[in-house]
């Protein structure tokens, strides 16, 4: 009966008619592949020795199927993909844009790095507390908010990041941890709320949670005020989440507490998703309303810049250090959106590439020091340069991409943003980026200095060496080497060849500003 | 009834932030909570508050014939309350167990991510 009657339906004004081909499953890779390998790695909880092969299998195939999906999108365009096969808007979408697509696979990159660099660091206990479950589920969460077309359905990856990272912050409960944790907890709550109150307005207004049909029905409506309130809601919300300038303490608080590749992998990936949130909420869906915001960004961008490097300037723990040079960053990114021309965008989105790679490989390089030195204290690290080369060479050619100078990746993801701001005349900020890239320079290299010129603690006379000889087990040595040497020569390739990267930026620029080739995609040519 | 609706929200919203505004982290978790609370009810009523009209489609048609109530809210809010109250439940333990350790519950002496008398980085090299 109940089959009967349904074969009856007419399914074309209600369903996806198109049959799917495997290639097009390549959009939910990046999503699924950590999910089933974060389930797989609860159920192996008691064997901790099978916890770090599983997971670096598992984000290795993760990492594969978002470089063929970013294939993919460099060769046909955006790619949708609405689960259940609901017509869209009434089903949740998948949509990779070029962005997206190039944000998840660097995500799983430098996630996979740091995965290398923990298959020796993270201790048993830890693998029992569950280390690899959560790292795989928070990367099934920055994976998902990169890829999904469904404002709603980013609010639950926001969350599923959030609680995965709970877990990972807090991971050996000591003091500090907990101090940094309730700070990072609480505010990084508030703010997703922020995002989830912002969000039930817009579907009030809109009747829609659909990204492309958001922007399409915001370009028809004439309901211009709710619309600004909407913008600064999620310009507040995503700013809190990414760090920026007045909403920034949360960071500096919690990301120097926790082990060290969590620390990385913080500082590379999550302020990046807030990011992102940014640049597909306020450039893509309120591209009006930003434009009236402009020079209040600006403003944030400017403070958010001098704040982090002036904070950096006035921390002796490298690690706090590296904290305010991530919302140093931040700032930058922001000039982007604040100038928001397509050259504008590209230099945000090839400079939050850049940093999510230098952030991660210089809290790892930190973790080195640390193991060498006994200390993460620039007063009592010393004799680096002596104990270990590599690592040197590799903090020095991450030294210079932070800074922002050549031939590294930090230098063309920062020349192209000053370039956008000389474009339109906002000297100023071109002025505040080269001013906080050269204090961000003596923040760095007052490290190198002291952590690896000087010959031992503070007090060390000059040609002296007062270090005592640590031999750091090959292990060790041989993972935080790949993981690092990874890190480092992708900033250095990039730095060397940036053509590749600078006309992917350009065209994910002209995606987000002008999105027509992605509500196509969503919509697939349907008559709305 | 969304008037009322928006005012009780609003109302929510006002004590939220009363809370979490407060030194004492068990007031902040009452905050959160409360806040959680105000923004479920803010989606359901920007869904719009149809009454009585269950969103049922008769056998012979494709959409409903008249204005009915409308379902999706109640899945988001679903999500939403689930999502919060886990989220709860983390920083309730997290708050429990940081004053079992930290041996305290004042935010501001809550200093030891970031101690009060942080040294001075060197000023020569």
């Amino acid at each position: 009966m109940a089959a009967s009657s349904s074969e009856k339906i007419d399914l074309t004004g209600i369903m996806v008619p198109a049959d799917l081909s495997p290639s097009d499953f390549l959009i939910v890779t990046p999503v699924v592949i950590p999910i089933i390998f974060g389930a797989l790695l609860v159920m192996l909880r008691s064997k901790p020795n099978w916890q770090s092969p599983v997971a670096i299998t598992g984000l290795i195939l993760a990492m594969l199927g978002s470089f063929g999906l970013l294939q993919q999108v460099i060769a046909n365009g955006p790619i949708t993909m609405t689960m259940g096969r609901w017509l869209p808007p009434f089903g949740i979408s998948f949509t990779a844009d070029l962005m997206g697509a190039l944000f998840a696979f660097t995500g799983l990159f430098v996630a996979l790095s740091g995965l290398f660099y923990s298959r020796f660091a993270s201790t048993t206990l830890e693998r029992r507390y569950g280390f690899y479950p959560f790292y795989m589920l928070m990367m099934a969460g920055v994976s998902g908010a990169f890829l999904t077309g469904d404002i709603f359905n980013l609010y639950v990856w926001f969350e599923v990041l959030l609680i995965s990272s709970f877990g990972m912050i807090v991971l050996g409960s000591d003091r500090v941890q907990m101090d940094g944790t309730m700070k990072y907890a609480f505010l990084n709550l508030i703010a997703t709320t922020m995002f989830l109150a912002a969000t039930g307005y817009l579907y009030g207004m809109l009747g829609t949670l659909n990204m492309a049909d958001i922007y399409a029905k915001l370009r028809s409506t004439d309901l211009q005020g709710p619309a600004y309130t909407l913008a600064l809601m999620y310009l507040l919300a995503f700013g809190m989440k990414a760090a920026a300038f007045p909403l920034n303490f949360w960071l500096p608080a919690s990301y120097h507490t926790p082990r060290i590749v969590v620390s990385a992998v913080f500082a590379g990936l999550l302020t990046k998703v807030g990011v992102y949130a940014l640049l597909r909420t306020t450039v893509m869906l309120f591209g009006e309303q930003r434009d009236a915001l402009a020079t209040g960004i600006a403003w944030i961008a400017g403070l958010t810049m001098l704040v982090g490097v002036f904070g950096a300037l006035a921390q002796t723990d490298i690690r706090r250090i590296f904290g305010y040079l991530v919302i140093s960053g931040i700032g930058t990114m922001m000039a982007g959106i604040a100038v928001a021309t397509q050259t504008g965008i590209a230099g945000t989105v090839i400079y939050a590439v850049h940093s999510m790679i230098v952030m991660t490989a210089l809290y790892l390089t930190v973790g080195a020091i640390g193991r060498l030195c006994g200390s993460t204290d620039i007063r009592e690290a010393g004799g680096v340069y002596a104990m270990s080369p590599m690592l040197a060479v590799a903090f020095l050619v991450l030294a210079l991409s932070v800074s922002g100078l050549p031939p590294t990746s930090g230098f063309w993801s920062k020349f192209v943003l000053v370039k956008a701001t000389l474009e339109i005349g906002a000297w100023w900020l071109a002025a505040l980026i080269m001013i906080s890239g050269l204090l961000t320079s003596i923040a760095v290299f007052r490290i190198w200095i002291f952590a690896f010129w000087r010959g031992g603690p503070e007090g060390t006379r000059d040609g002296a060496e007062a270090w005592t000889r640590v031999n750091l087990e090959s292990g060790y040595r041989l993972n935080a080497g790949l993981a690092i040497g990874l890190l480092m020569f992708a900033s250095f390739a990039i730095g060397l060849a940036p053509e590749n990267l600078l006309s992917i930026s350009a065209d994910a620029a002209r995606g987000l500003l002008h999105p027509t080739a992605y509500t196509d995609s969503v919509f697939g040519g349907l008559p709305q | 009834m969304e008037v009322y609706l928006a005012i009780l929200i609003g109302c929510f919203f006002t004590v939220s932030i009363y809370l979490l505004m407060s030194k004492y982290v068990i007031r902040m978790l009452l905050g959160v909570g409360i806040l959680g609370n105000a923004v479920n009810l803010l989606i359901f009523t920007a869904g719009r508050i149809t009454r009585e009209v269950p969103p049922i489609i008769p056998e012979e048609l494709q959409i409903p014939a008249e204005l009915t109530a409308n379902p999706l809210p109640q899945a988001l809010v679903l999500t939403a309350i689930v999502i919060s109250f886990s989220f709860f439940a983390f920083l309730l333990v997290l708050g429990f167990r940081s004053y079992q350790d930290l041996k305290t519950d004042d935010t501001e002496t809550m200093r030891f991510a970031e101690p009060v008398d942080s040294p001075k980085p060197p000023l020569g090299y």
